[in-house]
Order: C-alpha cells, then structure tokens, then sequence
C-alpha cells in the first residue's frame, strides 16, 4: 500500500488533490491506476486488500473523497466492499472490472456505484471521476434539511459549485492535511467559512444508522416521523433535519432493494431454480448503498414489489435445502406477502391460500416449487407471491408453501440487517386475497447462508389483522415507506391452533443454511380459523434464520428459532435466534449492527407471530 | 551519436513490429505515454509486474488442471479472468485474447481444451516476454548511450 502525498493541494484546486482510494488485488492493474490516477493529479493511496482498505476508510472517514475499486477480489467481494463502504461512509464508489458484462454492470449499480468502469481503464476516463464526488456532495446537501440555502462559497473550487452548506467540502478541505477526525454529530469545524449557515455534517455512523433503523422499526416504518425518530434515538446534537434527510434515503434504499429484488426473484425465476436462481438473489442484498438511493429517482417510481420467491424456492428446492417434511394440516398456510404498496387491491386478490395439508409430498421437492412459483409470478403485473392457484385449499404452494411467506429480504449490509450480499429472498404468499402481511424477507446468501442473512423488516408493518378484516390491502405494506422488512423466523414448533394469525417462519432444521431457505411462513389472515393451522407443520423444523448478529453468539439452538418478535401496528420485526451450526462466521461489523438492532426490538421469545388481529 | 540513432532507429521498428504483430496493442502506447521523467522506468515496472503475475496464475491453473480428482473449474476461472485484466491493463494483446479463447473452454468444463487453451496461453506469454525483454533492453542500451528512448505512436 503506498501514500502519497501531492503537495500544495490547495482546497480551491478540486479536483486536484481529490483524495482516491484504488484497491484492486493484481499487481499489475493496481500500479497502473495508481499512476494513472497520479497523473490525474489526484491524491493516491492504494491497496491490494479490501479489509485494508475498509480499514483505512473505518479510521477516518473523511479521509478519502473516492473509492475505486476491483469487482473480483480474493479476500471480499467487490460489490461488499462497495456496500460497506456505501452505507458506512457514504463515499462515492467505483467498481472496476475486465469483465463488462451487462449483469455485472448493472449489479455494480443496483449495489450503489456510482460508475462502473472497464480494464483497461485510460487515463480519459479517470480524468472525470471527480464528478461522481461532486454530485454526491450536492446530493447530500439538498438531502440534509431544507434551511440551507445555495450560497456561493467563497473556499470551495469552481467545480462544487454550489455552497456547501454542510460545510464538508470546506472541512474537508481545511482538514485534510490535519488529519481530524471529526465526530459525527460535532459542530466541529467553524464558521470560517463566510457563506454561513454552515451545518456540521453527520456522519451516519453504524451506530447511529443502528440506532435510527431501531427507532424506526420501534415507530413502525409508516409512522416514523423525523420527530419521534430523533426523541427515540436522543442523540445529541442530531437535528431533526438530519433524521428526515437521513429517513428519505432510507424509505428510497427500502423501495430500491425491494424492487431489485423483485427483478432478481423475477430472473431467478425465469431461469427455474438453482443455485444461479439463488445467486441472482444476492444481488438483493446490500441493494446498495442506501445513501444513494436519496438521488435514484427512479426508485420513487417502483413499484415495490413482492419479491417472487422463485429465486428462493429454487433453493428451496433442493433436497438438502428442504427438509420441510410436513406439511400442516388442512389449515391452509397462509402467507403474507409483502405487497407492493403500489398495487394494493392487485395484490390482496392474489393472496390465495394453499393447503400443504394434502400434498405434502408434492410440496417439497423438486422444481414444482419454483415452477409454481413461477407461474404466480406471472399473475400479476406485480408479481407478487401470493398468487397461488385459487384459495383452493388443496392448492398447494410446492414447499414454499409451509414456508413462507415471509419474504425475506436480505440486503446485505443494511445496517439494519448487517447481512452479507447473496441474500436469499424468500416470499410467500399469503392466500386470502384479503389479508396481506408484512412479509419479512429474508435473504440469505447462497453460500453463506447466514452469515450473510440480513434481516429484513416487514414492510409496512403491515400484519393484517385477520380480524380486522381489513381486506387485504396489500397498501398497507408501504412499500413507500419503504419496507423494513424483517426477518421473522419463525417457529413451526408445534401448530398453534388456537392463533388467529401466526406467522411462521419455518426453517426446517434439516434445511442446511447453506441452502439458505428460510422459510418464513407468515399468515395472514383474516380468518382465524384457517390460520392456525397454517403453523402445523409438524415436521417442519423451525426457520433457520440466520440472524448475523446471532451468529456470533453461536446459538446452538438447533430447533427453533425464538425471534423475537416486535410488532407494532402490524409491523413486525423479528429477531431470529440463528441455527447455530449453520453460521458462517462472516459477520462484520454491520452484522452488529443488526443484531444489536435487532435486539433491541424486543425480547420475545418463542416467537409466534400473532398479527395485531 | 549516430551509434544512438542507430539505435534508436532500432527501437523504433522493433516497437513498430511488436504492435503489428499484436503482441502489444494500444495500451501499451498508452502505457508509454505515462513514462516520464519521474517515472522513466514504469513500462518496465508494469511489465515485470505483469510477468510475475503472468508466471503464478499459469502455474495455478496447470496444477489445477492436472488434478485427478476433479478440476476446479471455478478457480480456473478466476485466473483467467484476472490474467484477462491483467494482460489488457497492459496492452498484451494476444495474450488477452488466448484468455478470452480461454474462458470458452473453462465455461465448458472442457478440460482437454483448457489444456489447449492452457498451452497457448502459455506460449503467447512467453512470445511476449522475450520480445519485451529484447524491447526493454535495447531502451537501456539507448539509455546507457546516452539518448533518450523515441515515443512511437
């Protein structure tokens, strides 16, 4: 790893002096874009590690204004690299690769880069760079609270244009050589800058964001608002503002990853099962940088989606992976499914509810699984889960069916899940056109498996009450608000006969992690009588949901899951006690942060999910 | 000084031949242009770089290919395509192209052509390094002359 030093980059001179970070792990390509990027007149530091460039990132964050990086590198994954790097330091990231393959690009960018580029990489293409750091800093001005207003900034280069009103770039400036490191909630760096209202940057640290995902599941996705978020975290010296701003990414990060997932469930399926299925559904996770979701307009517009759970069926499929061996009893299962707030009525019509009872040999094995779950795929415009062939109650939804419902959403270091990439998404459908629940996703990672789980929050809270009788809107999964979804194991223990509405999350112990079928079967329904029966899967070993944080603490628990379960208004967050055997031991520190996040949503063991009915 | 210009002249064509013949493509020009007076030597530097690198992944993938048990065709993969970047980053054209070549097989699970592709591979290497080497040794003696090496464009 070498640094350099250019002297005398005055603050005024951006780009020049723009401080990169190059990783890449061959040699070769590693000095050439040093030099090259020397030659741009940049600030270089290079390194051949991730972790050490992660590192070096952790220490101080405003160190570096760019990252570029490798996409193929031995000790981390690119695209992990530039998740963490994404959501921890909100730097702009560029992913580097020899192979320009559309499907690579476009997870390079689904994962938040901000570019992508070809090896070789010229000399031409480095020279503009320098925009990608401009445009996030304008971004993150106009994200970061209303009161600012453009004022020219006498300190900043022509290139930033408009006034900082965080102030960064000047900090960043007058700061770079002394090495400050500035806390995140610090009015730290003053009022030198003439041009005023200057507001100290936050830094949206893992602990904070860890905070703030915990408030908002606490508040429930729909009804978090910047205030109650800001008393809940009682942070100091964190405004309102901030909270909002930081919210906005949040809601759009959500939509963004859940409609990539959508697209990925929707590949896999089209591709059938199989492990391909299942890594395309690793692009879900970390869908990306969450910050820069505040510019991807185009996620406002998603429509959330269901996830398809083909992807993850397909996993589910194979034998080693399903261990579901029974099938609850008539009960029909019903499975929530997360709804794309966009479709509401469409989806609650798709809710169906399928029997495993009947079939369950059928159910299990084998592509079924996901032809079916194909074949609910295309239903809908939506593509939601939950089409399943008619409330007929024999219908059955091939092993998805016991499973799940939950979609699992995995999105890898999310702090909020601090689960790696690959996450698996697991979606089931909720029958019964008329509920709909909040279906936690879970996403595993095809390798894996757990450690790479990351939580999801169920979006939108929404745990239809069954009694209610709200019709199944599937509205009130928000997707606007962007789904948190959670993961929610669940316990098939023993079916609950008497629970009106049960989510269950039922991982057959038998399934390996490494199969990464979590199967959460959440039902929603509005009748009770149908749903309890849903839990009866008797043979159905408890989800094995991995939660990252759980990991560490090397569960043994085979059996059961015990999420904890925290439900508010029908928003429901799990906190699954992780299989212990199964966990890979990649946590990070973002995996932390879920479980700390996750912890703090609740103790409630021996999780049953009774919706808020 | 005409013993320069000789030499240079040398140079110059030996450049010239080495790009008509694919050995090395644009990038390497490219790679050229970065030389300078801070930096006299990096076209050499990269391409020692490169012909370590070059060397370890050949040799991966030969003993990977020979394994009885069963090839890793994942790790074959993962050679070839950082040998790819690698060999573009660089400018070495054929063997760029022998690994695009390459990666069909490997996709295929094809060991007897990855063996193929392997030996090709291998030979368009070692046609690159000696004629680099004899490149790299006429800027020297250039050098040592006292001249300065031409820019071939």
């Amino acid at each position: 790893m070498t640094v350099e030093q250019i002297g005398s980059e005055g603050k005024d001179q951006f780009p020049i002096g723009m401080r990169v970070l190059a990783v890449d792990d061959d040699p070769t390509c590693l000095l050439l874009l040093g030099t090259l990027l020397r030659r741009c007149q940049y600030h270089v530091t290079t390194t051949s590690q991730a972790k050490t460039a992660l590192k070096m990132l952790r220490e101080n964050k405003n160190k570096f204004d760019l990252v570029i990086s490798d996409v193929h590198m031995p000790d981390m994954d690119g695209f992990k690299l530039l998740e963490h790097v994404g959501l921890e330091m909100d730097l702009p990231v560029i992913m580097l690769s020899a192979n320009g393959d559309t499907k690579l690009v476009m997870k390079g960018i689904t994962h938040g880069a901000c570019d992508y580029l070809l090896k070789p990489v010229r000399i031409e293409e480095l020279q503009n760079i320098w925009q990608h750091v401009v445009r996030r800093k304008k971004k993150d001005r106009c994200n970061s609270g209303s009161k600012e207003k453009p004022h020219p900034d006498s300190g900043e280069a022509a290139g930033i244009g408009n006034v900082d009103n965080n102030g960064k770039l000047n900090k960043k400036r007058k700061d770079q050589n002394e090495d400050e490191d500035y806390e995140r909630d610090e009015n730290g760096h003053d009022n030198e800058d003439p041009s005023a209202q200057k507001k100290p940057r936050v830094v949206w640290s893992v602990e904070l964001h860890r905070k703030f995902v915990a408030a908002v599941n606490q508040l429930g996705i729909d009804k978090a608002v910047p205030k109650k978020i800001l008393e809940l975290m009682n942070v100091e010296k964190l405004t309102r503002e901030n909270v909002a701003s930081h919210l906005q990414k949040f809601r759009l990060y959500l939509k963004r990853i859940s409609c990539v997932a959508n697209q990925q469930a929707n590949m896999a399926a089209a591709l059938g099962t199989a492990d391909s299925a299942y890594l395309r559904m690793g692009s879900l996770n970390g869908l990306g940088n969450f910050h820069t979701l505040a510019g991807s307009d185009q996620l406002h517009n998603a429509a959330f989606r269901s996830f398809p759970p083909s992807g993850v069926l397909g996993r589910l499929n194979t034998p080693a992976g399903l261990g579901i061996r029974g099938l609850p009893s008539p009960g029909t299962i019903q499975l929530g499914h997360v709804q794309n707030s966009g479709n509401p009525t469409n989806d609650l019509s798709k809710l169906q509810s399928f029997v495993p009872g009947n079939h369950n040999t059928n159910i299990l094995q084998g592509m079924p699984m996901s032809l079916e779950l194909d074949r609910l795929q295309h239903n809908k415009s939506v593509g939601h889960i939950g089409e399943l062939p008619t409330t007929d109650s024999t219908t059955v939804f091939p092993g998805s069916g016991n499973l799940v419902d939950a979609r699992i959403t995995g999105f890898s270091n999310n702090p909020l899940l601090g689960v790696t990439s690959n996450s698996l998404m697991l979606e089931g459908s909720s029958q019964q056109a008329t509920s709909h629940t909040s279906v936690s996703a879970i996403g595993f990672q095809n390798g894996n498996a757990l450690s790479d789980f990351t939580s999801i929050a169920p979006a939108s809270n929404q745990l239809q009450d069954s009694k209610a009788g709200s019709q199944g809107q599937a509205s009130p999964i928000n997707c606007n608000a962007g789904q948190i979804i959670r993961s929610a194991p669940q316990e098939w223990n023993a079916p609950r006969k008497d629970a009106p509405y049960q989510s269950h999350a039922s991982i057959n112990s038998s399934i390996p992690i490494n199969s990464a079928m979590i199967q959460l079967g959440q039902c929603l329904d509005r009748n009770n009588s149908i749903f309890h029966k849903t839990t009866d899967l008797d043979s159905v070993g408890p989800l094995n949901f991995v939660d990252p944080l759980s990991i560490k603490h090397g569960e043994g628990d085979n059996s059961i899951m015990e999420p904890s379960v925290i439900e508010k208004e029908g928003y429901l967050m799990f906190q699954p006690r992780p299989h212990g055997s199964h966990v890979p031991d990649n946590i990070g520190s973002l995996e932390d942060l879920a479980s700390a996040m996750m912890k703090q949503e609740g103790g409630c063991n021996g999780y049953s999910l009774r919706t808020s009915i | 000084m005409d013993f320069v210009n000789q030499l240079q002249r040398k140079f110059i064509d030996y450049s010239s031949s080495l790009h008509r013949e694919g050995i090395v493509d644009d990038q390497f020009t490219q790679l050229r242009k970065l030389e300078d007076e801070n930096s006299p030597h990096f076209v050499m530097e990269v391409a020692s770089l490169f012909f370590e690198d070059c060397e370890k992944l050949i040799n991966n993938m030969a003993i990977a290919l020979e394994q009885k048990q069963g090839v890793d065709f994942k790790q074959i993969d993962e050679c070839i395509h950082q040998l790819k970047g690698s060999s573009s980053s660089i400018g070495a054209m054929r063997v760029k192209n022998a690994c695009i070549a390459f990666r069909s097989f490997s996709d295929g699970q094809n060991r007897e052509g990855c063996l193929r592709c392997l030996q090709q591979l291998s030979h368009e290497y070692s046609l690159l390094k000696n004629k680099l080497q004899t490149l790299f040794r006429l800027e020297k003696q250039i050098v040592a002359a006292g001249g300065s090496i031409p820019r071939v464009h």
